[in-house]
């Protein structure tokens, strides 16, 4: 059977910068796949490629195993929703869920009950007369989920869909959005800087770093065996060493990340045992997130680490800026990276 | 203590407390700042228009040509029912429509360019381009053209030079709109007025375009919508305010205009022409008055039809 999107050595240059750079990836049907990255990463650009919003300069972007790199958008059996929702604002809710179908010409009766399903299927019955400018931002962003799935697409594109709505929205849309899609079996590929976000929902992530994709894979497996400084930073919030200072450390030729909650905090004249590795500093900050607490240690090897420990636990160091202590991790929790190609 | 209550009391000052009472005061700030203008609209526009409704009841004596200030309807007598007056009424009108819909037609593609396609820097100078005829004389400008389209002008050398005469001259040779050259022919006219009054299109047009964001274009291609259909369900309802805006400039300019039907094109009047002819050499101020009304009915039937259809819904 043939990949949902497949894209080959996909490349599209603005000016000098190039925003995706020579892209290979083959997402699954049925699965849920996020594109993660800072702003500027390409991730967008290669959503845009997907959507027909914009065609790659070199290299192809196939749908279903049809090469569609210079389809435009409303022959693509691909739909979006956008990150400011796009919602047409002259239209009632119920005429800008049915757009899709009024567009093909489907019948205003069908349209409408097929308008109102989907309305169904967001849980907005009831909202069908009003106009987007009467919506909250969370009711908005159901409207434009309904929009774009009226028309039965076997790929649906999420642009950051989440990004405008507070936290506590945010979690219950995560879960709906991630219910939905299995309900629906359909490919899902969303886009997002947030790496908890891509982490908790996705089948499988594609880390984006100016224009490239560093490591695609599970989740688990990505935060657990990050391949790039860059990954485990991004994604794990690790604490890498890289270069001299990882010689200086831990006496490692290769870059290593150690995650901030396998480093623990000790006193400066606590003994380490063989199979730690351990490096004295001074505290910077630290803090307190309910459960746990973040410190901030600039260490005398030179770079800044983190450790998250327990808040609970009552540690013999005080955690006041300026407080001399040594952190300590197990070498078996260090894991190893690529050198960043230069 | 005396620090805290320095930083605290606030500091003193004719100015510092009158803008004090103003703070405190909105509604009064509020009525100090908008009185001035509203005295003036209120006396000097709202009067004199008041008084020129009332100078179109009055009428004329025929034989001593003194204004007769009793209220009579006869002026408007004469103005609806002279079929000459009424051809003025009708040209005028047609004129208006034609201009303001070629207008319109010019000025989408133009404006529609700028907002979407143009660089900031290409914007720039189309917005220059667009804004620096306003700045040269209206007189310059339709005297340049009176020269434009003469019988010698450059134009008529430029059909000649591609070898086109002969549409030229079957141009000319329209009824009612052709004439012996375009400097004097209502296409003439035509041509002139859309080019004076397209800016008036453009600028709005454009302000409505860039109001509209480029996801909804997109989001209206990813559900299906080919480019014409999304030009009709999403892009026109959404300028129509700029659309209507742009029109009522370009309707009620070619309305009240005087110069460029007494400079270019047919002998025909036009009501400017009515108007500036009876209050001066004719002396028939009623009259003058009565045929300035007709604008400004026109004017509001006009807007109220714009309003029905719905171009105000998306403001």
């Amino acid at each position: 059977m043939a990949y949902a999107v497949e894209f080959r050595e996909v490349a599209r240059t603005f000016g000098t910068v190039r925003a995706v750079d020579r892209v290979s990836l083959s997402i699954e049907p049925g699965e849920f796949f996020a594109m993660l990255g800072p702003s500027g990463s390409g991730k967008t650009t290669c959503l845009r490629l997907i959507a027909g919003f914009d065609l790659p300069d070199s290299g192809e972007v196939l749908l279903e195993g049809r090469d569609v790199s210079s389809v435009p958008p409303y022959e693509r059996n691909v739909n979006t929703v956008f990150q400011d929702y796009a919602l047409f604002p002259h239209m009632t809710v119920l005429e800008n869920v049915a757009y899709g179908p009024r567009m093909r010409r489907v019948s205003l009766a069908e349209r409408s009950a097929r308008a109102r399903e989907m309305l169904d299927l967001v849980k907005l019955r009831g909202f069908e007369d009003r106009r987007p400018a009467q919506l909250s931002g969370g009711q908005k962003q159901r409207v434009a989920l309904a929009r774009a799935l009226i028309n039965q697409p076997k790929v649906l594109l999420l642009d950051e869909p989440l990004g405008a709505l507070d936290l506590k929205l945010r979690e219950e849309m995560q879960i709906e959005l991630r219910n939905l899609q299995r309900r629906l079996a359909i490919t899902f590929i969303y886009v997002t800087h947030d790496q908890g976000e891509a982490l908790s929902m996705s089948d499988r992530v594609a880390v984006f770093n100016s224009g490239r994709i560093e490591q695609m894979a599970q989740a688990r497996e990505l935060y657990t065996r990050p391949r790039t400084p860059f990954v485990a930073r991004f994604v794990g919030g690790a604490n890498v060493a890289e270069g001299e200072f990882a010689q200086k450390l831990a006496a490692s030729t290769q870059p290593f990340a150690i995650r901030t909650e396998s480093v623990a905090v000790l006193a400066p004249s606590d003994a380490v045992a063989s199979s730690m590795v351990a490096a004295d500093g001074t505290v910077l900050d630290v803090q307190f997130h309910g459960a746990t607490c973040r410190w901030q240690v600039r260490l005398d090897a030179g770079e800044i680490f983190s450790a998250t420990c327990n808040a609970t636990e009552s540690a013999r160091v005080q955690g006041v800026p300026g407080e001399r202590v040594r952190l300590a991790w197990a070498r078996e929790n260090m894991v190893m990276l690529e050198s960043t190609p230069a | 203590m005396n620090a805290a209550a320095a930083t605290l009391s606030p500091a003193s000052g004719p100015l510092r407390s009158a803008s004090t009472f103003l703070y405190r005061r909105p509604t009064f700030y509020l009525l100090l700042l908008l009185l001035p203008p509203l005295l003036w609209l209120g006396t000097v526009y709202l009067g004199t228009l008041f008084a020129l409704l009332m100078q179109s009841i009055y009428s004329i004596d025929e034989f001593t040509a003194q204004i007769v200030r009793t209220p009579t309807l006869a002026t408007y007598k004469q103005l609806l029912t002279q079929p000459a007056n009424l051809d003025i009424v009708t040209r005028t009108l047609t004129m208006a429509i034609c201009v303001t819909i070629a207008a319109a037609f010019v000025a989408f593609p133009i404006a529609n360019y700028m907002v979407r396609y143009a660089s900031p820097r290409t914007k720039a100078i189309f917005y220059v381009a667009v804004l620096v005829p306003m700045w040269t004389s209206y007189l310059v400008k339709v005297y340049a053209w009176r020269l434009i389209l003469a019988k010698e002008g450059i134009l008529s050398w430029l059909f000649q030079a591609i070898g086109a005469q002969g549409l030229l001259d079957a141009i000319l040779q329209l009824p009612a709109i052709g004439g012996p050259s375009l400097s004097s022919s209502y296409i003439g006219m035509f041509i002139v007025f859309v080019y004076m009054w397209l800016p008036y299109m453009i600028l709005p047009i454009a302000a409505a375009l860039e109001r509209v964001p480029a996801s909804l274009i997109q989001a209206s291609a990813d559900l299906g919508a080919h480019p014409g259909q999304t030009f009709r369900s999403v892009i026109l309802p959404l300028v129509m305010p700029g659309l209507a805006a742009g029109s009522v400039f370009t309707f009620c300019l070619t309305l009240g205009d005087y110069i460029i039907p007494s400079i270019v094109g047919a002998p025909g009047y036009f009501i400017g022409m009515m108007v500036y002819q009876s209050q001066g050499t004719a002396g028939n101020i009623p009259l003058a008055a009565a045929f300035s009304v007709v604008p400004i009915v026109l004017i509001a039937i006009y807007l109220s039809l714009v309003k029905r259809l719905g171009a105000f819904d998306a403001m």
